[in-house]
């Protein structure tokens, strides 16, 4: 069987259609990704190794002497208290931007996804803020949120009601964090959505209506099932992305008061910039890594499992 | 049937038009405050009285704008042109050649992805003051370049394996080209879609850095934007007229370049990411 193939692909070839296979051993051409292996080596993989083990000292950043103090930064990591208040504001972060950037941006993928005037204009404008800096996008907020003279309070005064100091509750700021994130990036999950909507056969739809299926019969069997590769990379870009926010809560809150809206990656700049806490600040970098690893991970597993063939 | 039709468009527009001028309150907060005068205590919602795009002056001379741009501009640029070329280079090898070394190598790439860029920032900045790097523009090229360069290799990877006919490289390889000269003059060239991608995504992401930027660029001759704008906001909290002129001129040339260059943003972005 496998002589006839040989000899009809010979034929083929003979012909001069398709060219014979050569069997031959294939290069990794490994020097084309050198360089680009040597500057992450270099910048990423080399300075996080060594964090670990800095993790294990007491080093205050700066002097040559640092002093092997075993699992001494794990212990107090365990006990510190911020620690717990810093992990939960970095989940509330990146869980709950997670959730509403999707939702949100599922739901703005479905509205354009429709036949409607302004299409185009509506999906510039919720994607502009993309291309702003985190910053200056907290800074803006700022004048929104803001005590004095923000425009939330101007809106609250007009219906009689008092103001409330948003940024500086901190029952309230971290959810204010998420929203600007929220705000921020929901046109990239719209964008990916609405790609993963258009390439949709309407073939399903079609089918789908002589069976007589309603709009929500059709939204769960057809269009989530096939949105399902969109919504894995969705998900774990935004659980990444939102685990590490850093800039928008320095311009919003600067992690405050105290540490009440503090993120993983604020905690450690202030561990580090102004506490001369190396050591410590690598230990909570391994967590943070540890935390982005488990959570990504779960989450790819999780959505990849779920995806269909279509 | 067509007048159920003519109402859901009419009722979805609605819906359109709202969400849009919500996602404008921002700007609209923005730009009229920094159209104001200093001592108009007038609401956020208020239109500015008066006009004064001297703002625009004050803000660019105060907050030392002119220096920034530069800077800012150099290490965008050059953290994008060694991002395409190195990223490039990478990506055909990772996507082509399935061997055991290339998987592997691919996947460390892609893991490198997870890695929050603050974790190796202890090491990292300690490193960088051993070499003696602190406050170059060259750090700040390099490190935005590490932390781009699994996304490049991934965006390039994907384009290559999904859109490139494998015949064309066979060809010239009969004809005796050099791998190199394979890559260059033919693969190369067909990348141009996606290399506009690349282009936009990191300029626009290098641009707007803040984390490594804070970190090894404090020195004021190479502070970029972000961190004139954080200087900036910190002196002058009872004056945002300014801080939201310095804050629209600082993001001008990015909302130009992404209002021109929306369609290759957009597609790159998602046919990375559905087909990958």
């Amino acid at each position: 069987m496998s002589e006839l193939v040989n000899k009809s692909q010979r034929a083929i070839a003979h012909k001069g259609v398709v060219k014979p296979r050569k069997v031959k051993k294939q290069k990794s051409l490994w020097w084309m990704y050198l360089p680009a292996l040597i500057v992450v080596s270099v910048f990423i993989i080399y300075p996080f190794l060594n964090g670990i083990r800095v993790s294990f000292t007491d080093w205050n950043g700066f002097s040559q002497t640092k002093n092997w103090v075993g699992l001494e930064q794990y212990k107090r990591m365990f006990q510190d208290s911020n620690t717990w208040l810093v992990v939960k504001n970095t989940l509330l972060y990146g869980i709950g931007s997670t959730i509403f950037q999707n939702v949100i941006g599922l739901l703005y993928a479905l509205l354009l996804n429709k036949s409607i005037r302004l299409k185009s204009l509506t999906r510039t404008i919720i994607y502009l803020p993309v291309i702003i800096s985190p910053l200056v996008m907290g800074y803006i907020w700022y004048f929104f949120f803001a005590y004095q003279g923000g425009a939330l309070n101007d809106v609250l005064m007009l219906f009689g009601l008092n103001k409330i100091n948003a940024l500086g509750n901190p029952d309230v700021n971290p959810w204010i964090i998420v929203f600007v994130n929220t705000y921020q990036f929901v046109g990239i999950a719209m964008i990916i959505y609405l790609a993963g909507l258009q390439s949709i056969s309407k073939d399903f739809y079609e089918a789908a209506d002589i069976d007589g299926a309603s709009v929500f019969q059709k939204f769960k069997n057809i269009t989530l099932p096939l949105l399902m590769p969109a919504i894995t990379i969705n998900v774990v870009l935004n659980i990444i992305g939102g685990l590490k926010l850093f800039d928008v809560i320095l311009a919003l809150t600067g992690g405050g008061p105290g540490n009440a809206s503090q993120s993983m990656s604020t905690f450690m700049y202030s561990l580090y910039f102004s506490r001369q806490d190396a050591g410590y600040a690598a230990t909570q970098g391994v967590l943070m890594a540890f935390i982005t690893l488990v959570f990504s991970l779960l989450a790819l597993a999780y959505f990849k499992r779920k995806e269909v063939d279509a | 049937m067509k007048n159920k039709e003519r109402r859901s468009r009419r009722f979805f527009t609605t819906v359109a038009i709202v969400v849009t001028l919500f996602h404008l309150i921002p700007f609209y907060i923005l730009i009229t405050t920094s159209l104001k005068a200093n001592n108009d205590f007038s609401s956020k919602w208020a239109l500015p009285s008066s006009v004064h795009f001297e703002n625009f002056m004050k803000a660019w001379e105060q907050a030392s704008l002119g220096n920034a741009f530069i800077n800012t501009a150099i290490i965008t640029a050059g953290a994008a042109l060694l991002l395409i070329v190195f990223g490039s280079l990478a990506a055909y090898p990772l996507a082509r050649m399935n061997t055991r070394l290339n998987k592997f190598v691919y996947f460390l790439f892609i893991a490198i992805m997870i890695i929050p860029p603050l974790t190796a920032l202890v090491p990292l900045y300690k490193m960088v003051v051993d070499m003696g790097m602190m406050n170059t523009h060259e750090i700040a090229i390099l490190n935005n370049m590490a932390a781009f360069l699994p996304l490049t290799i991934f965006l390039y990877a994907g384009f290559i394996r999904s859109t490139i006919p494998k015949e064309l490289e066979e060809a010239a390889k009969i004809d005796g080209a050099s791998t190199l000269r394979i890559f260059f003059k033919i693969v190369f060239p067909l990348l141009k879609p996606i290399t506009a991608t690349v282009l936009i995504i990191s300029c626009v992401f290098i641009w707007n850095d803040y984390q490594f930027a804070i970190f090894f660029l404090q020195d004021e001759s190479v502070q970029t934007l972000t961190v004139a704008l954080a200087g900036f906001f910190g002196q002058n909290q009872s004056n945002l007229n300014l801080v939201a002129s310095a804050a629209i001129m600082s993001m001008l040339p990015m909302t130009i370049l992404f209002l021109f260059l929306q369609k290759y943003f957009v597609a790159g972005l998602s046919s990375g990411s559905v087909k990958g």
